[in-house]
């Protein structure tokens, strides 16, 4: 019985203050940046599991994968997340780039096919989500009219958002060009590959939180 | 709906469409985005006077998925939007800019639209815009 009314004054108290339990976190951006792989080092930091496979392949993620119940503890704060890895977004999907990765003509298509889907339901999923973490390649040009496109629609939606700029190891890597494109918005630069970076990216990841 | 003559011009193949914002102005999302993909589906590269909203743009990227399932040949689009750089103007030229827009869909932009089997790549940064044919 106590049980019951101390979970009741906590939904209360939670509905009232905005607080939500479980943050839904979607991670979203043009194929290849990093989303998977962002999305994986928080789940085996936090959960010992991993959230999807990555691949030099684009369009590696072609339905949205869940991770539920991710409990992130730093610095003695406490963030239950429910993690949205999604498809990447873009406006081609070509079989015959497939090709150049010894992939056969028909599995090829079959990938474009899902990619496309994929894509559709990656803008299904925007309204679902609570924040949203945009992962952009730092190595690569972030002027590209999808990067615009997305952080655009997730501002019109009222979502708070994240712009992490992945790859930084890289030595094309290029973060102030990230900085200058989108001036109005916190920008993380990590590197999701050798974990380089984390701890300012769950700083910024509390700060989020906090837009809710 | 009817292509104006006088609006098309073309360079060894490439074929450019100029669509005035008036000619748009009044459609709902769905027919202004049908009209840009049927442009596109006729090989053309679109150049839109104004920009896209924000949630026209999203849905214009969500159809071309579907298309690229039921149409053959067809493998999306490339877009770009050209705006005037306002980061260096003054107050009165920031607002002037920003009424204007405002009255006519973004006029100072230029929406660029192609079918991805004829412009390969749109690259883009502040100070240019480079157009790479497939």
């Amino acid at each position: 019985m106590i049980r019951i009314l101390k979970a009741f004054s906590k939904r209360i108290l939670n509905s009232l203050f905005g607080r939500k339990e479980e943050i839904k976190l979607g991670f979203y951006g043009p194929p290849n940046a990093g989303k998977t792989s962002l999305a994986n080092t928080i789940c085996k930091d936090w959960t010992g599991e991993e959230i999807g496979k990555v691949s030099e392949v684009p369009h590696e993620t072609r339905q949205v994968q869940v991770k539920e119940k991710v409990v992130v503890e730093y610095k003695g704060k406490k963030l239950t997340l429910k993690i949205a890895d999604t498809p990447g977004i873009a406006t081609r999907v070509d079989y015959e780039d497939f090709l150049k990765f010894k992939m056969k003509k028909n599995t090829a298509k079959k990938r474009a096919k899902e990619a496309t889907q994929g894509i559709i339901e990656s803008i299904k999923w925007l309204d679902d989500m609570d924040a949203i973490i945009v992962v952009l390649d730092a190595s690569q040009n972030p002027y590209s009219q999808v990067n615009i496109t997305i952080v655009g629609n997730i501002v019109a939606r009222n979502k708070p958002v994240l712009i992490v700029g992945n790859k930084i190891d890289l030595k094309k890597a290029d973060l102030k060009k990230i900085e200058s494109a989108f001036p109005e918005y916190e920008i993380v630069g990590i590197s999701a590959k050798s974990g380089q970076n984390m701890d300012e990216f769950y700083e910024a990841l509390f700060r989020l939180a906090k837009k809710i | 709906m009817s292509e104006k003559r006088g609006n098309n011009n073309n360079l060894k193949g490439l074929s450019l469409h100029v669509l005035p914002f008036s000619e748009i102005q009044y459609l709902s999302i769905t027919d202004r985005i049908k009209k840009i993909l049927k442009l596109i589906l006729g090989n053309k590269v679109v150049i839109l006077q104004g920009r896209l909203k924000v949630e026209e743009e999203i849905r214009l990227v969500e159809d071309t998925m579907a298309m690229i399932d039921h149409v053959k040949q067809f493998r999306g689009i490339e877009l770009a939007v050209i705006e005037p750089d306002m980061k260096e103007a003054n107050l009165i030229d920031k607002m002037k800019l920003g009424l204007a827009n405002k009255l006519s869909g973004g006029a100072n932009a230029l929406t660029i639209i192609g079918p991805a089997t004829v412009v390969k790549e749109i690259k883009k940064d502040p100070k240019k815009l480079e157009i790479y044919l497939g």
